[in-house]
């Protein structure tokens, strides 16, 4: 496979090329193929091996580039814009470490099927493969992180592959695609053939589901006594909102909203039942497990959702509805596979059940329903307030989402601060919640508000960081400042890595190991995110006392010529709950509000052998999270 | 349990990582791969030759599916298939050994390719199970190297992997 095959096209251009077509540098048909494709914002860093690109970059008036600090900023603001708004999101980066601090945002797009344009600029492609100075074999390295990736090393080919990158990117299940322009290809120049050809003899994706599929699905639907539609981030990739809406009033089936839906679904909607998985509702846990059909629409039963995958929903067929046909019985066996685009599929679903209902017995959810209401009196999301004196983080975020509004866009890191803002903010239209879910990103949210604030200006914006979090990425407040992006930024402060602590809390004897960050309560305050939102020309705010906490949120709403930075200075023994421990039934689901606040080093046996739900079980649980937790470090924070 | 896949794509730099890296991730064993070109210009056909239970193997092809330059992938069932192997053997023989070793190539319908005082180098065509056959008959000779191709495999009867598939 070591012969490259160059798009045949026309000879280099030469003084007396009599084509029509202009001819331009490789840097200049870059700027004109994104100009074309309708793209209006770049997000990006220039360095030695993409500067041939930057020059006309500063010509062109269609497109606005976001000069970033971090690479890695601009890949994540790439994301932000592509989650808030549908579009595709551009970052633009030099060869080598320009091209490698863009990896953790790639990494992400591709865990969470954001559409991302990466250019990279390569070395000269007589140097590839010296180890030439900023040289980096990007394409390589990204490869099991991308759909997609380009290597081009000539300037007629720069048309065509940007544009079948952005198509990639864009269609069937989207996601990153990389395309690396080496700098002769850059400097060279050729005939800008537009529209440039975009063969793609590979890439066909099925939107259009088979008929005889969606009539067994409808079937299934009819004859279940305990179905759940099980919603994920595809319903909002997929712009289906609307038509899921309509197919669950019809049907009046329960509905849950993962972690990369919420808001996918209504809150306000009485069939909602909130967020399924480890940090779930109760109701949405066991609906699911419960539950004798899975209507799976656009999600991926990820080991998050599922816990243990084998006990996962043992009563429940599946109809598993995906634009990607490797999805479906990836993790569990569909009963109804059914591929295609949920934007055409829940029509034809929904139309199906409608010809199918009269001819049937009709649904009988009512004893499904009465139990499912149990569960939400019984077991409603809540928290305790804590005992430190401190603020409840919960209360804090639950105050933004009441304050902002549904309009709002809401980008949170991971980690605590990730789950409370998924739980106690109240969603009610798609895009309005951006998070790294998949890939679980620290640092995600500064970068990933900015671009949705570029995307929707118009939007309030709030990145809800954790303190560790914030600190992984807000030198990209220096760009927010500079290119007037007022983003709003709240610190849910407990001076440590939240959720690696509640895990060393709970499996871990309340051995701290390496999670106290020092920047709250008690700590000598490194940084003091106050005087940070300062110096970067921000407006910093401390909150420490419940009263303040309004107030302070109202001023960052109306604080528009500069970004904020509210610093809520919250309990650090604070933790999400319920929770379902690694690598258990999700019939493990520990409510245990009760128990909350006091888990403490000495509290924390306690507080367990309390909880009788799981009274029985507990060690064995404790176990398996422990041994779970150990080989998987990584992914807790 | 093996299983014999067929994959047309487009003859790109990188493909044979794309796809070697792939089986690597999923945690698939490659037992043989065998490359070259198709009749189609700039398309090219891998046959492998991969080691997992039904289920992983309807994943590893959905997941090869998504590749944007594969362009079709079609399991080659050995009933439905010819599979042949190529394989250079080079094995030591002297007078006392030579005359049965040339008895052993020619009921295997193999061919020596190579004659040296000390040695043969001997060509063998075949599935897996005849070379491998062949193998064990020559190995009281002492074989000194081997060189093996990967399967090869095209389906039986007059279709053909590449109908409907484009050509520019």
């Amino acid at each position: 496979m070591s012969t490259s095959t160059p798009t045949p096209g026309a000879p280099r251009a030469s003084a007396s090329n009599a084509s029509p077509d202009p001819v331009l540098t490789g840097a200049e048909a870059v700027v004109r193929t994104l100009e074309l494709l309708g793209v209006t914002d770049v997000f990006g860093l220039p360095g030695g091996a993409i500067l041939p690109v930057y020059d006309p970059l500063m010509d062109t008036t269609k497109i606005r580039h976001i000069l970033v600090r971090h690479e890695q900023g601009a890949g994540h603001a790439a994301e932000g814009y592509a989650a808030a708004s549908g579009k595709v999101g551009v970052a633009i980066a030099t060869s080598g470490p320009g091209a490698t601090n863009l990896v953790t945002a790639i990494a992400d797009a591709y865990m969470d099927s954001v559409p991302l344009l990466a250019i990279t600029g390569q070395v000269f492609s007589t140097l590839m493969g010296t180890d030439a100075f900023q040289e980096a074999d990007i394409v390589g390295i990204t490869m099991p992180i991308t759909k997609h990736s380009i290597l081009v090393t000539s300037p007629e080919e720069i048309p065509s592959a940007i544009a079948s990158a952005y198509h990639i990117a864009s269609t069937g299940r989207p996601g990153p695609v990389l395309v690396d322009i080496t700098k002769d290809a850059q400097q060279e120049t050729a005939p800008f053939v537009w529209p440039p050809k975009v063969d793609l003899p590979g890439y066909r994706p099925v939107t259009k589901a088979h008929g005889k599929q969606i009539q067994a699905a409808a079937q299934l639907l009819l004859e279940a006594k305990k179905p759940v539609l099980y919603v994920g981030g595809g319903i909002i990739r997929s712009r289906a909102s609307e038509e899921l809406l309509a197919l669950a009033e019809a049907v009046g089936a329960p509905v849950v909203t993962t972690l990369m839906a919420r808001g996918a679904f209504p809150d306000s909607n009485e069939l909602n039942l909130g967020m399924p998985g480890m940090h779930g509702t109760v109701p949405a846990v066991l609906a699911l497990q419960e539950s004798d059909l899975l209507v799976s629409l656009g999600a991926r039963f990820d080991d998050r959702v599922t816990g243990k995958a084998a006990l996962f929903a043992p009563d429940a067929k599946v109809v598993h509805v995906d634009i990607d046909p490797a999805e479906i019985s990836k993790i569990r066996i569909a009963d109804v596979p059914i591929v295609g685009d949920l934007k055409d599929v829940l029509v034809d679903l929904l139309a199906a059940y409608r010809d199918a209902a009269p001819t049937s017995t009709g649904r009988n959810y009512a004893d499904w329903w009465t139990h499912l209401d149990e569960l939400r009196a019984e077991y409603p999301l809540g928290y305790t307030p804590t005992t430190d004196g401190l603020l409840s983080p919960q209360h804090v975020i639950e105050r933004i989402g009441a304050l902002s509004g549904p309009e709002a866009v809401y980008a949170a890191g991971v980690g605590q601060h990730q789950m409370w803002s998924a739980q106690f903010i109240k969603y009610e239209r798609p895009n309005s919640w951006l998070n790294s879910g998949g890939a679980g990103t620290m640092g995600y949210s500064v970068p990933a508000a900015m671009g949705a604030k570029v995307a929707e200006p118009d939007r309030i914006v709030w990145a809800i960081d954790g303190d560790g979090c914030f600190q992984m990425t807000n030198q990209e407040l220096a760009t927010c400042v500079i290119n007037n992006i007022p983003i709003k930024v709240a610190i849910i402060n407990n001076s440590s890595l939240g959720m690696v602590r509640q895990w060393q809390t709970l499996f871990y004897n309340g051995r701290y190991s390496n999670t106290n960050l020092n920047t709250g309560h008690d700590s000598i305050r490194v940084p003091d995110f106050v005087k940070l939102a300062d110096a970067y020309g921000a407006l910093g705010i401390r909150v420490e006392k419940e009263s303040e906490i309004d107030d302070a949120i109202k001023l960052a709403i109306e604080t528009n010529d500069r970004p904020v930075v509210i610093d809520f200075v919250v309990s650090a023994d604070a933790m999400v709950w319920p929770m379902v421990p690694q690598g258990v039934s999700n019939s493990y689901v520990q409510y245990a509000r009760d128990h909350a606040p006091s888990w403490d080093d000495d509290a924390a046996e306690t507080g367990r052998s309390e909880d009788t739900e799981v009274s029985e079980t507990t060690e064995e649980v404790e176990r398996d999270a422990i041994a779970d937790a150990a080989a998987a470090k990584g992914e807790n924070r | 349990m093996s299983h014999v896949l067929s994959l047309l794509v487009e003859d790109k730099p990188g493909l044979l990582t794309r796809v070697a890296g792939l089986f690597a991730r999923r945690g698939f064993n490659i037992e043989s791969l065998a490359v070259g070109r198709s009749e189609i210009p700039g398309l090219s056909r891998i046959t492998v030759v991969v080691d997992v239970e039904a289920l992983p193997l309807e994943q590893v092809t959905k997941q090869l599916n998504k590749l944007i330059n594969v362009i079709k992938i079609v399991e080659l069932d050995q009933s439905q298939a010819v599979q042949r192997e190529h394989m250079l053997i080079k094995v030591r023989a002297d007078n006392s050994s030579r005359t049965q070793i040339l008895e052993a190539v020619n009921l295997f319908r193999a061919k020596v390719v190579d004659v040296a005082t000390d040695a043969l180098v001997i060509e063998v065509t075949g599935d897996t199970a005849k070379t491998q056959a062949l193998l064990r008959v020559l190995e009281p000779f002492g074989i000194r190297e081997i060189a093996q191709s990967g399967l090869l495999a095209i389906g039986r009867g007059s279709k053909s992997i590449t109908e409907r598939v484009p050509r520019s």
